[in-house]
Parts: structure tokens; sequence; C-alpha cells
């Protein structure tokens, strides 16, 4: 590792939760907007966690902190490990080893309704991982590394060569990012069918761990984004941040037009537009090598 | 002292009301109203809660549920009544199964009159408790310092 990477590291572990926050409160004063409402100020979701972190903490489970903990530090992790500019299949093995912690968080307090939240983020998990394997293979055909640093300072952005495989990540960034038509897992939103779902039994200052996170989270999934536009030339970190803020607005726009969608019809949809788009992808690459 | 009113995250309650209010609570939250430019959200979850809005009065199927809701709610919290219900059991009062207003069982420290409770009423009922949550927070931190600056006059003299 040299020097390079590790400002890269320690400006991520820095600056990712603001730029999350940030995105987190364009998102609900967009959200507003799109609903003709005012909606509320832009640093609200600071305003949260700062309350939240403030608050009494009421633990059902003592061990829920301790998971929540080691899910939120194996997702800095994997952010590290990304803007580092590592190996970008490892990065994602690190994500998914984290999911499996916030669920245990959810079923450690044996409560139905988080019970509930977390077998169904289980199966929001089944399915978003094949595209997100795939979208590995396909940079390793393309790139002939899974080294991001690589990848980043190809001349040619990988997204001429990889375009299948972008279409199926900004579709299961939906799943991923718990937005409306597949926010079965945490009843975001005023659906409150499991009341909190995964969230329920979280405390107040477990709430603010799993916030964070999610920011941590949300900066690591617009930087996959950007490494499908991102090329040896400086001006295209410019492109980068372009086409980071029109996916993140595509997911704010889908989240407030769309209505809740079964599980079976969520694995149905994101399975098929995973093999068609990426698999046909995969093929031309590979008839192409 | 950390500013929480920033965000005052609601909890409502339906006692036995005749709907009435609870429709004019959720008015509250819709695009003529907007209770969410104060950061207003409705979580329906207790351990998330700050403030417990309450409608329709208290009767005996549902007073464990009131008592258990407020204590699952972690400090501070304020509680209000909307709606003349939940303020004193209004035109139910005097039914067989009606115990009364909402501060039969739990603390009440905000009342907003009305049947139904008109949303410019509730808005500001939510305004008012937003400045009590924040004054308990501080009360709270006031006293935590007092105690630790005794502690250590205690240990400087010991
Ligand atoms: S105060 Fe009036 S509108 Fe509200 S719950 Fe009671 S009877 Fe219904």
């Amino acid at each position: 590792m040299n020097w390079h990477s590790l400002i890269f590291i320690i400006v991520y572990i820095l600056l990712a939760p603001f730029i999350g926050g940030l995105l987190d409160g364009m998102d609900r004063k967009i959200s507003a907007r799109m609903q003709r409402r005012v909606g509320p100020p832009l640093l609200q979701p600071f305003y949260d966690v700062a309350k939240l972190l403030k608050k009494q903490n009421i633990a059902v489970a003592t061990s829920q902190t301790f998971l929540l903990l080691t899910y939120f530090v194996l997702m800095v992790v994997t952010g590290a490990m990304f803007f580092g500019g590592s190996d970008l299949l490892m990065c994602f093995f690190v994500m998914s080893t984290s999911a499996i912690f916030l669920y245990f968080a959810g079923v450690v307090t044996s409560s139905p309704y988080s019970t509930i939240g977390a077998q169904r983020e289980l199966i929001q998990m089944m399915a978003y991982e094949p595209a997100v394997l795939l979208t590995c293979v396909g940079f390793y055909l393309a790139a002939g590394t899974f080294n991001v640093n690589e990848i980043a300072s190809h001349d040619i952005s990988y997204i001429a060569y990889l375009p299948g495989f972008f279409l199926s990540f900004v579709f299961i960034l939906t799943i991923k990012m718990r937005k409306s038509p597949f926010d079965t897992s945490t009843s975001h939103h005023m659906h409150q069918e499991l009341v909190k779902g995964l969230t329920t039994e979280m405390g107040a200052r477990n709430l603010a761990i799993f916030q964070i996170t999610e920011w941590y989270e949300n900066v690591f999934l617009m930087g996959v984004i950007g490494l499908f536009i991102i090329n040896s030339n400086p001006w295209s970190i410019l492109a980068t941040v372009l086409v980071i803020l029109a996916v993140y607005f595509l997911e704010i726009l889908i989240d407030n037009t769309s209505a809740r969608m079964k599980w079976q019809k969520m694995l149905q949809l994101s399975w098929i537009i995973t093999l068609f788009a990426s698999g046909m992808n995969l093929i031309i690459l590979m008839i192409r090598k | 002292m950390a500013n929480i009113k920033r965000s005052p995250w609601l909890l409502h309650y339906d006692g036995s009301s005749c709907n009435g209010c609870d429709i004019e609570v959720l008015a509250c939250l819709t695009p003529v109203y907007d209770a969410e430019r104060f950061g207003v959200m409705n979580t329906g979850d207790p351990m998330q809660a700050d403030i417990l809005l309450i409608t329709g009065g208290i009767n005996s199927q549902n007073e464990a549920t009131v008592k258990q809701l407020y204590d699952q709610m972690p400090r501070p919290k304020v509680v209000v009544a909307v709606g003349v219900c939940a303020c004193t059991g209004g035109v139910f009062k005097d039914c067989y199964n009606i115990l009364g207003g909402a501060d039969t069982v739990i603390p009440v420290d905000i009342y907003v009159p009305g049947c139904a409770a008109r949303p410019q009423a509730i808005i500001d009922g939510i305004v008012q408790a937003v400045d009590l949550f924040q004054k308990r927070s501080d009360e709270h931190d006031a006293l935590v310092k007092e105690k630790k600056r005794k502690a250590k006059e205690g240990a400087a003299r010991g």
C-alpha cells in the first residue's frame, strides 16, 4: 500500500458519513418536493442521528449493539478497501459478511417483527447477490484484473464494455438501498405492517449506528457506480460525479413512483434482469476474447 | 448542550377515538400542512419515538397498552393528548367502559382541545411539545453536570 491509497482511505473514513448524510438529506428534500411538500431541512438526517445518540439507551438484547458494531466496522472496511484500491471481489465478500451481522442483529431480539424483517432482508440479499458477483466477473473479463486501482486508471471508461452489467447493478441498487418497490425489510416510509421491520427493536443509539452504517454503505455503492465511469482522464471525475448524482436521482424517482412489490416478484424480476443484461454482456465479452 | 428539538419523532396511538382526530393527525403530514418541515416523522415504533400523540379516551381494554407504550419510550419524552376525548373523555365520558382522558393512566403534558382537533391546533401542540422535549433534555444535562461537579468537589475535599 502506498501513501496515495492511504490518503484515499482516510478521506473515505472521515468524509463518507457526511457525504452519505447529505445524500440522504437531499433524498428527503427531493422526495418532499415530488410530493409537493416543503420537506425537512437538508441537514435533517444529521439532526436525527444527533438526537438518537442523545436519548436514553434501551437495549432489548445486549448483544445487539456488538452485532451492529461489527456490521458497522465491516462496512467501513469494505469501503476502505475499495477506495484504497484493492481487490473488488474481496470488497463484495466483506460487504456480504457485514450484511449477515445485520441479519443477526435483527433476529437476536427474538421479536417477531424484527425476525420477519431480517428474513426479508435475507431474501433481498438473495435477489441482489448474483448481480453483484457478475459485476465482479464482468470487470475481470474486461480489465483482466480485480484491482480497483488498475480498473480506475484505464484509458476508456469500462461502461463502454459493460453496459449490461451497469444496468443490472443500477437495478439491484434499489434493492440494496431498501427503496420503495423493495422496501420490505425495514418498512421505510408509511408502510408499517411490520412496525419498522428489521430495525423495530433497535433502541435510539443502535438505530444511530445502523443509520451511519447505511451512509457508509451508500457512499461505497455510489463508488462502484463511479468505477464504471472513471478513466485515466482527469475530466472523467466530473462525469463520474454527474452520473452518480443522476443514478441517485433515479433511485429517488423510483422510490416515489412505485408501490410495494411482493418478494416473489422481486426475486423473479431481479434475476431475470441480471440474467439478461449481465448474461448477454458476459457472452459478448467472452466471444470478443 | 445538544439541540435535539429539530428531530421530533411521533408515535400516534388511537385510543377509543371516533377516528375524527386520527384523520386530522394524518392531515398534518399531507402537503397542505406538511409537519415534516419541523423534522416530524411518524414512526410507529415506541422505542424510537420522542412524542406520544394520543387520540380518544382510555377504556378498560387499552389501559394496559397505553401504559406499556409509554414505558417503552426512551427518555426524554413528551405526551400530547389530541381532541377532547383524549383530554377528558369527551362525548364518551359517561360510557360504561370509559375511564376518562389519557391522563388517567399516564402523565399528559400538552392538551390539544377540539372535536375534532384542527390540524393547525395539532401542529401548535406539537411545536409546544418540541420545546418541552428540548427543555427536559437540557434539565437532564444540567443535573448530570451538577452531579459531576459535586463528585469532583467531594474528591478534592476527601
Ligand atoms: S374529540 Fe371528537 S373527533 Fe376527536 S375522537 Fe373524540 S369524538 Fe372523535
